[in-house]
């Protein structure tokens, strides 16, 4: 690779339903353990971009690599591994509402490590714990708030210690401090863990508060109209669709 | 030419009223009064668009609304079309007469003109385009079916290799949900079906005396054919609907996206322990339901017929034979096979809204119950091409 740093590279990504074309052309590099922003307004594809991150979505065309190796194109043994080295967490939590918290966090580790149960048991509530559930293994996802569901969620996320956490809209439906909690959460795992992070949002407080890196994606052209540290983007870019976005500033004004 | 203008005092139940005068010669003032609000009759636009053609040189339309008792949308409407009418017939419209906040909301409404390219303009198909759409929405359906049925089977096959991952506690509570939790409702329903079959048989074979063949009517129509249908038909209604459900609402909740992001596939994890779970519990279900439709046969027999229970018994022991066991149990197992195919099928095929979920229950048990109807007649064809 001709940039050893990048964690994901990729390359000239294209996404699309059938005919309609999500987003087209996109090319960015993501660094180890920096937290990288996708940001856009709503329906520009930002969660289509992550399911085609994060293997959910083959996309027409283009290429995903992590640390130089093409996801789409591997074997699917090699799939499974790749799979294993990043973590997921869903806009709505997208917990198993049929297991308790102890067995969402513990299914990972169940199905793809050799532990046994106490070990699991352990390993389950240091993760609860990290978020700051503690004591809440034998809850069911119904019995708890949207803000606690989304935090199981990155615990189970983190639950086999992925290298690569994504989180799609995290700070959506939250109240501001629990989605500032949020937010000092990633930060948090990210000093201590050095887990690279990559989060779609548009929440603008969460955006300046945790990006070292970021792209913004365009509904019309259908691509990406501009990549970098968001403060800077704020204070140099040139582009008004992107100005706007940063500022809350009406289409017209920034003319 | 001028109208009278008649002074009303604000009255709250009054409904609204418009009043036209002409103070300079191209403008033309409406005095708004009463109440206008949505359970209030609205003066019609069209009377206005008469009256307005009737007054010849109008360049301008004013309002006075001092006597306005009070507005809600209704009057926006009201003014909307006013503004639409007079964008028609080039007149412009004076909003400084209008009460606070009415000239801003007016001004919001029509800011961003109306989309028309949503793409969901109601322009009718041609016949043509539509039977072709639905003959192509078919052929799609019925290859991804066959994708899913491929898949299952591979599947399948891979957990005789021992390479498969779902929980065995799942299994456990699946095999009850759909194997003795459906005890109760496969008594009652095969019970009353030997029954009525015992009641119609008993008045036709009375006629020749031959009442003791009720038995032979009753056990090989039960054993054979009845009892397989009529458990897979509960159990479409019953389990397939609900796999079709649980799958649909884990689609929606992307609960399905958070296993496979896990490399654990959703075909192993929670098509396959269903799958195993009905075909296991299907003949067991059947033998169970065959019992019960002799018994009810036996209990019109006995009641009716007189019968001896002794007598009834070894007519039916002599009358089925074990082939007919035989061919009502493999018909169950198929059957188990069809329901819990068509409900997982439609529950990972479902979309993302409640709606969709609803759409799938119902897809899973007319598909299953469409799949039992015919591979029974199938089945049944087969058996006696082989004389079986």
């Amino acid at each position: 690779m001709a940039d050893t740093d990048a964690h994901i590279t990729v390359r000239d990504l294209t996404l699309a339903y059938g005919n309609y074309v999500v987003q087209q052309h996109l090319t960015f590099r993501i660094k180890r353990g920096e937290v990288f922003i996708i940001m856009g307004g709503s329906g520009c594809g930002k969660s289509t971009i992550m399911h085609g991150l994060t293997g959910l979505k083959e996309p027409a065309s283009g290429q995903v690599l992590y640390d130089g190796v093409s996801f789409w194109e591997s074997a699917p043994e090699e799939k499974e591994r790749l799979r294993h080295t990043f973590g997921v967490m869903f806009q709505s939590g997208a917990l198993w509402s049929s297991m308790t918290l102890a067995e969402n966090v513990g299914l990972p580790l169940e199905q793809y490590t050799n532990l046994n149960r106490s070990q699991i048991h352990k390993l389950v509530s240091l993760k609860l714990a990290l978020v700051g559930l503690g004591g809440f293994e034998e809850f069911y996802p119904s019995e708890i708030s949207g803000g606690m569901q989304k935090r199981v969620g990155v615990a189970r996320a983190m639950a086999l210690d992925p290298d690569i956490l994504f989180f799609d809209e995290p700070s959506a439906g939250l109240d501001p401090v629990s989605a500032r909690r949020l937010d000092d959460l990633i930060l948090e795992l990210r000093d201590s863990l050095k887990t690279t992070m990559v989060v779609v949002t548009h929440e603008l407080a969460s955006i300046f508060a945790i990006a070292d890196n970021s792209v913004f994606l365009d509904p019309e052209t259908k691509t990406m109209i501009a990549h970098g540290d968001p403060k800077k983007l704020l204070a140099e870019s040139k582009d008004p669709k992107v100005h706007n976005f940063l500022t809350r500033s009406d289409g017209e004004s920034g003319k | 030419m001028k109208k009278e203008i008649v002074a009303q005092p604000p009255a709250a139940g009054k409904p609204p009223e418009i009043n036209i005068s002409r103070p300079t010669n191209d403008t033309l003032r409406m005095r708004l009064s009463g109440n206008w609000r949505i359970d209030q009759p609205m003066p019609s636009i069209e009377e206005l668009e008469k009256q307005l053609k009737s007054e010849p040189g109008v360049q301008k339309i004013a309002f006075d609304t001092s006597q306005i008792a009070g507005w809600d949308s209704s009057l926006l409407t009201f003014l909307i079309d006013i503004t639409q009418l007079g964008s028609r017939q080039k007149i412009s419209i004076d909003s400084a007469g209008l009460p606070d906040g009415v000239p801003q909301l007016l001004k919001i409404a029509a800011a961003v003109p109306e989309k028309k390219d949503t793409g969901r303009d109601a322009a009718r198909e041609t016949f043509l385009t539509r039977v072709g759409e639905n003959a192509t929405v078919f052929f799609q359906s019925a290859a991804d079916m066959l994708g899913f049925i491929g898949d299952a089977f591979v599947t399948f096959l891979k957990m005789f290799g021992g390479k498969t991952r779902f929980r065995g506690y799942d299994l456990v509570l699946l095999i009850r949900q759909c194997g003795a939790d459906a005890l109760p409702i496969v008594t009652l329903i095969s019970m009353l079906v030997g029954l009525i079959l015992a009641f119609v048989g008993a008045i036709q074979l009375e006629m020749f005396g031959a009442q003791i063949f009720v038995a032979n009517l009753v056990g090989i129509a039960m054993v054979r054919v009845l009892a397989s249908v009529m458990t897979g038909v509960i159990m479409a209604g019953r389990t397939g609907a609900a796999f079709a459900a649980q799958l649909g609402t884990m689609q929606v909740n992307e609960e399905l996206d958070a296993l496979e992001v896990l490399g654990i596939s959703p075909m192993e994890f929670l098509v396959l322990p269903r799958m195993l779970a009905l075909i296991l519990m299907m003949p067991l279900l059947c033998l169970y339901a065959d019992l019960m439709g002799v018994l009810g046969g036996l209990i019109v027999g006995v009641t009716m017929l007189d019968i001896n229970v002794i007598e009834y018994y070894n007519q039916t022991i002599s009358a089925v034979r074990l082939n007919d066991f035989g061919i009502g149990l493999f018909q169950s197992a198929v059957f188990g096979v069809l329901v819990a195919l068509t409900g997982c099928l439609r529950g990972m095929q479902c979309g993302r809204s409640a709606s969709a979920v609803g759409q799938a229950t119902t897809s899973a048990v007319v598909t299953g119950i469409v799949s039992i109807t015919v591979a029974t007649a199938i089945i049944t064809v087969l058996c006696s091409v082989l004389g079986l």
